[in-house]
């Protein structure tokens, strides 16, 4: 029974599928052409201790049924953006990203993005980890083939709004400070033309169990994230300014879900029934 | 005496090659040819040691020009003191770049026709020096706010408040600026950088005496981990080379704002290549760029300070170290040992202004995994064996000559059937 309670969930209706596949395709493109610093056995690694800890908290803390789809993505993140030095450290990221949904919620809500929250907490307490911003090159292209695959997933997670407030923020601060600086366009466009930014655009940032309720709660998160990043990234000159944004701004979001609540606070998001407030 | 030590340096090696566990395919032979940023034209090195924010860059240009006509500009994060300014020995820098160097591992055959010279400026941050100018002017915005003479040269560090100011200011003292650096000056001004200006004192350099104008290290505490590349590729002649050392405690410096790939490595090419490792080199990294658009930024080498295998050079003894501004070397440490707290990066990068806009932004990683460029050539066995084992060796040696063409002309770009050629005229 448990057997088909699973596959039922794995169709084609649910969005995550659509992530999964994308996050797959990007993994295998970034380490097959782009040469990217993970193993086999490190990202089966991640995947395993992903699926291991969603299982046990599955059946200990939540009590509800297995769901295998969010921990992938979640693991498939983390094999996409988080390097160690050894691969213990991977697994622990899993543990934490995954673990984080089980333990830190509120309003019956995880409050972080999991792969944004593992990432974050071993960046900022061990100096073994460490993300590579530039890994996707900024070929046109690439950014396109992102583009198209994102844009796959967010119609039917139903968070373009988020995306599009987050993006022309951020982008419009890039040409905002090279006015300022009288730089040529060619830097914002650079800038903007990186595949760690469409990533997060379109695959943390959107993530609709941890983003405000609302749309206004959303617009407004996104201009803080998008605001708090390029602060951190080029005031502050931290190459990870994306995460820790996401990862400080997410704490805020019980406030906005407060200050802008539900319509019908009985009808939640779900995956296979995506709804927009 | 070069000779004699590149002699030293082959019989270390095969001390070490008898430590490999797998001796056929793991490095077993002489290390023979390194490819230093000589081979390349227009080809600045920089060292760069860092720990947290502590700072130390060492820049050597390859200037062969007169020396009163040289000039440096280079946009600093801070206001610099003079025990912050040092003017290195040149070997200091060349040492570390031949530690770091690409190598090719057998027998070694110097070509002297291969080595080519740098024939042009170095010109990552140098504008030249069209005459000795007047001083300075506030109403112009432009503050000097430290003036010394350290070795052979001038140093003045500038803040200036708008970029037309600072232009006045750099003609009106004799500095031949070219056009569109004003809109480059402006962006470092509104940054809140300051500038670094050296040239050269000609009393005292004459008073020195030496034949070539030595590397000037500037230290600083800055959170910016950056190279400012964007001067110098304003009114460049064409791209330009530029080689970062890098030495830091944790772990391998890779770009934040380019993509960093490793160069190919550990791949087995003809043994013709011997006699022209350089051209080999040079023609691996020029296709290798144009196949990359030139966008990335390569590295050739990263490596725990405290040993090599084969080695192109020695590993750097602490006070070496030390005076490149790895201030947290321990003077008594004793070379080389594996494991040690310096941990070397060496990254080459072709840029220009379009491929380039921005200025090199890095981080350091904790990854210690040793990397280097790595080129075996691999000797047929030059008797005539008689025996059943021959022929399938033959059949195996005509597959792998293959395999070594093939690799040589996707590395290269190079035709196939001159490689072919070339093979044959090799005996293969």
């Amino acid at each position: 029974m448990a057997h088909v309670s699973v596959m039922a969930r794995v169709s084609v209706a649910d969005a995550r599928n659509w992530q999964i596949f994308s996050l797959a395709l990007l993994l295998t493109y970034g380490v097959s052409v782009l040469g990217f610093d993970q193993t086999l056995f490190n990202a089966f690694l991640i995947i395993a201790t992903a699926l291991a800890t969603q299982w046990l908290c599955s059946r200990t803390l939540s009590g509800r049924d297995f769901d295998p789809l969010s921990p992938l993505i979640t693991a498939l993140s983390l094999c996409l953006l988080l390097r160690a030095s050894s691969a213990a450290l991977l697994a622990l990221a899993a543990l934490i990203g995954v673990g984080s949904k089980f333990v830190l919620r509120f309003g019956g809500k995880h409050i972080f993005n999991p792969a944004n929250f593992a990432i974050a907490v071993l960046l900022l307490s061990t100096d073994a980890a460490w993300i590579s911003p530039a890994q996707w090159g900024s070929r046109t292209w690439a950014a396109f083939l992102f583009l198209c695959l994102a844009a796959l997933v967010l119609s039917r997670a139903q968070r373009g709004d988020i995306a599009i407030a987050f993006l022309g923020t951020y982008i419009g601060i890039l040409f905002a400070r090279a006015f300022y600086l009288g730089d040529p366009l060619a830097i914002p466009m650079k800038q903007m033309q990186s595949g760690a930014l469409l990533l997060f655009t379109f695959f943390m940032i959107t993530d609709p169990k941890t983003t405000p309720d609302r749309r206004c709660g959303r617009l407004v998160f996104a201009a803080l994230v998008a605001a708090l990043a390029a602060y951190l990234q080029y005031v502050y000159f931290m190459p990870q300014g994306l995460i820790y944004a996401l990862f400080f701004a997410s704490a805020l979001v019980p406030l906005l879900d407060r200050l802008f609540p539900r319509d019908r606070p009985e009808v939640r998001f779900t995956w296979s029934r995506p709804v927009l407030n | 005496m070069r000779l004699q030590m590149q002699a030293l340096l082959a019989a270390a090696i095969l001390w070490n090659s008898r430590l490999a566990t797998s001796p056929v395919e793991a490095f077993c032979g002489f290390y023979v040819a390194k490819a230093d940023a000589q081979l390349f034209n227009k080809a600045s090195k920089v060292v760069v040691a860092r720990r947290g924010d502590e700072t130390a860059v060492t820049m050597a240009s390859d200037y062969q020009g007169d020396p009163k006509e040289f000039a440096l500009v280079i946009p600093v994060p801070t206001v610099v003191k003079k025990e912050q300014i040092a003017v290195l020995d040149s070997a200091l820098v060349d040492h570390l770049d031949a530690y770091t160097a690409p190598r090719l591992v057998e027998y070694f055959d110097p070509d002297p026709c291969n080595q080519t010279a740098p024939d042009g400026l170095a010109t990552m941050f140098l504008s030249s020096l069209a005459s000795a100018g007047h001083r300075g002017d506030a109403a112009l915005g432009v503050t000097i706010e430290a003036e010394y003479t350290i070795g052979e040269y001038d140093i003045q560090i500038l803040s200036a408040s708008e970029s037309d100011g600072l232009m006045s200011w750099l003609t009106r003292s004799g500095y031949k600026v070219p056009d569109g650096a004003a809109a480059v000056l402006g962006s470092y001004i509104g940054q809140s950088m300051k500038f670094f200006l050296a040239r050269v004192n000609l009393t005292e350099h004459g008073k020195l005496g030496y034949q070539y104008l030595r590397p000037i290290q500037v230290k600083y505490t800055s959170r910016k981990f950056m190279l400012p590349i964007r001067l110098g590729t304003v009114n460049a002649g064409g791209a330009q080379d530029l080689i970062v050392l890098m030495l830091t405690e944790k772990g391998r410096v890779e770009a934040t704002n380019y993509r960093t790939v490793r160069i190919p490595s550990n791949v087995e090419i003809p043994t013709f290549a011997k006699a022209e490792f350089g051209k080999f080199y040079r023609a691996m990294f020029d296709h290798g760029v144009k196949k990359d658009d030139m966008r990335v930024v390569y590295l050739e080498y990263a490596w725990d300070m405290g040993w090599c295998d084969p080695c192109a050079a020695d590993p750097l003894p602490s006070d070496k170290l030390l005076a490149l501004g790895a201030f947290w070397v321990d003077p008594a440490r004793r070379p080389p040992t594996q494991g040690s707290n310096v941990f070397v990066t060496r990254l080459h990068v072709r840029y220009d202004a379009a491929h380039f806009p921005e200025d090199l932004m890095f981080q350091e990683t904790a990854d210690r995994l040793n990397f280097q460029g790595r080129y075996i050539l691999r000797h047929p066995y030059a008797g005539q064996p008689a025996c059943a084992a021959a022929e399938d060796y033959h059949r195996r040696l005509g597959l792998r000559h293959v395999r070594e063409a093939a690799t040589l002309s996707e590395l290269t770009g190079w035709d196939i059937r001159s490689i072919k050629n070339k093979m044959r005229g090799d005996g293969r």
